[in-house]
């Protein structure tokens, strides 16, 4: 192990100059190299215009009843067709994308990024703690991801927000497993120690020094999280504890009336569960193409 | 080995105990009780009294300290009392549902691995063919859709090509495993193709990582044919990784199931789930956990069984 290159202890927070155009650069190069991450990319973004632009990309209100209009085929005015209140499935499904990107983004970054808190104080410290946080994960990975979820919204009631903390929770022992298992590498590395000898607290040298230096790790689980929090979410929805009606919500949107009517109108069974599918699908070809890019190790020589 | 065996057979104890309590604590900050919601319809008919005495029936008034020790006392003797709601032992409730998730495990994993195996080692073989990209696609798709909505378009698809629908009503294998096959299969397909995915892309990176290694050049160079080397030196080494993720997977399936049964109608253990928390019922609601978590802490303690059994530098002492 060569100790001839020693980060001098802030190097990685300030951005050098030039910061933007090397990004550029490495997304470039990403494009390039990962044309199925590209894809999932584009994906994601076409799906953030959506959810941004809704209002103006929808013609019907999502929410307004039409009793003239129920069950209709798809058509001209409605493309998707309507679902058995008359509501228009298209416009539906535009809404239903911010209600997605909501929890999904919500839940991910938050369960992530504890996890990740949590993991690497445990790797710092050590010893004692280590050991008692261990244990504590262990018990809640003992859980089903939707058990645990479908618990908490018992106790927290369905609303989006509690609904982002029901999902969260489940998360946050995954991502501290993964993220302590690098930060216990790095706890080794000269500049932790050069930190501990220059006085800095435990709190500075878990959050400004360690913590940046598993950001890799930290990118790939948040990315594998995106999807997994899509699909609680639309699971949680369809069992009728998550978003509750008339909120627009694509799990929600499968639920009671769409399997009832699948035969006659089988549009409202099926679009809701293809938006879904893209965009976990999107999510998960984009974190992998970034897992692999992030991975040295799983490089194709 | 025997002293790394020991330790993790006893870690095995806190991990069940901090479940017990978790479930505990957890259920009952849920608002409302199993009396409470009883009554719920006549409510205002039925004075408080009647209420503390049921509550008291059930041990309910008791503090918290003391209700939490009775039932972990039972547990230790594998006896999980009665249900709150129904009244029935703990395991007449469970026993039949446990029978049928678990077959609908059983099958999803049969499912998983007959699809998983050749298509990881196929994928890995061809690294970044056109047979990589289609089977990682088909993978990554699997992961993307949601098990229930799945199952969706199987009833859909038998109903518009087949005019069929597959049995409602569930039939147990012993009574007529055709009957039981018709019905089952369908969800088994629906889970098992998210369960294959996980287990594809497992097996794919595992074969990648061992087909670099010295003893497959070794083998290679000493003339040995490609399916030789595959059979034996290769599929044995990368199968742990895949075995650990399959087994890991197969325990959450027997309760994870929740939103594929309500699909199919199936009264599993998921569905049974959903009904006792909807109840309150705390004891059934315990006693389920309890399975599921059980069923994961022990299939984890055993593959590290196996792991340090083959890799014995796993229990070494330096770890």
């Amino acid at each position: 192990m060569a100790v001839a290159r020693v980060p001098v202890p802030e190097a990685v927070e300030a951005a050098p100059p030039g910061a933007v155009a090397r990004w550029l650069a490495a997304t470039r190069e990403f494009c390039r190299a990962r044309t199925l991450g590209a894809v999932g990319a584009a994906v994601i973004v076409v799906m953030f215009a959506v959810a941004l632009l809704a209002p103006v990309l929808s013609s019907y209100d999502p929410e307004a009843v039409d009793f003239g209009a129920m069950l209709a085929r798809p058509s001209l005015a409605h493309w998707l067709g309507t679902d058995s209140f008359g509501r228009d499935v298209l416009s539906r499904l535009i809404f239903g994308s911010r209600t997605a990107l909501m929890v999904g983004f919500g839940a991910s970054v938050l369960g992530a990024t504890l996890g990740a808190i949590l993991g690497v104080g445990s790797a710092y410290f050590g010893g004692r703690v280590d050991l008692y946080l261990q244990r504590v994960m262990d018990v809640f990975l003992s859980f089903p991801l939707i058990v645990l979820a479908l618990a908490l919204v018992a106790i927290l009631g369905n609303s989006i927000p509690n609904l982002i903390m029901a999902i969260m929770v489940p998360m946050i022992p995954r991502s501290a497993l993964v993220i302590r298992s690098s930060a216990l590498a790095i706890r080794e590395m000269p500049f932790v120690d050069a930190a501990r000898a220059a006085g800095f607290g435990h709190a500075r040298i878990v959050l400004r020094h360690m913590l940046p230096n598993v950001m890799a790790p930290y990118l790939i689980m948040l990315t594998a999280f995106l999807g997994q929090a899509i699909l609680a979410e639309a699971s949680l929805s369809f069992l009728g504890l998550g978003v509750q009606e008339p909120t627009a919500a694509w799990g929600l949107m499968l639920r009671g009336a769409a399997v009832e009517f699948a035969e006659t109108a089988p549009w409202m069974a099926i679009f809701p569960g293809l938006a879904i599918s893209l965009s976990v699908f999107a999510f998960n070809l984009f974190g992998d193409s970034l897992r692999d890019a992030l991975d040295p190790r799983l490089r194709t020589q | 080995m025997w002293k790394y065996l020991v330790k993790r057979f006893l870690l095995m104890f806190p991990t069940l105990l901090g479940v017990a309590l978790l479930t505990f604590v957890l259920i009952r900050v849920i608002p409302g009780d199993v009396v409470e919601l009883r009554y719920a319809g006549d409510r205002g008919s039925v004075s408080q009294d009647v209420l503390e005495k049921e509550r008291a029936r059930f041990g309910l008034d008791q503090p918290l300290w003391r209700q939490f020790a009775t039932w972990v006392l039972g547990v230790a003797r594998l006896d999980f009392g009665e249900s709150m709601w129904t009244g029935a032992p703990i395991w007449q409730e469970i026993r039949l549902r446990f029978a049928l998730s678990l077959q609908v495990a059983i099958m999803a994993t049969l499912v998983a691995v007959v699809l998983a195996i050749p298509l990881g080692v196929l994928a890995a073989l061809k690294q970044d063919s056109w047979i990589d990209y289609a089977v990682r696609i088909f993978s990554i798709a699997g992961l993307a859709t949601p098990s229930f909505w799945l199952g969706i378009v199987f009833i859909l698809l038998l109903l518009v090509v087949f005019h069929w629908l597959p049995p409602m009503i569930y039939t147990p294998f012993w009574v007529s495993p055709w009957e039981n096959l018709k019905q089952l299969i369908w969800p088994a397909l629906a889970v098992g193709y998210r369960y294959s995915a996980v287990a594809t892309r497992m097996t794919r990176s595992a074969m990648l990582e061992v087909l670099r290694e010295d003893y497959i050049r070794t083998a290679r160079a000493k003339g040995l044919v490609q399916r030789l080397i595959l059979a034996r030196h290769a599929l044995k080494n990368a199968m742990l990784p895949v075995l650990t993720v399959v087994a890991l997977e197969f325990a959450f399936l027997i309760g994870g199931l929740v939103v594929t049964e309500q699909v199919f109608n199936l009264n599993g253990l998921g569905l049974l789930f959903v009904q006792a928390v909807a109840h309150r019922d705390y004891t059934l609601i315990q006693a389920l956990v309890m399975l599921v978590a059980g069923v994961f802490i022990v299939v984890n303690f055993l593959m590290d069984v196996g792991y340090a059994w083959i890799d014995p530098r796993i229990s070494s002492p330096d770890r």
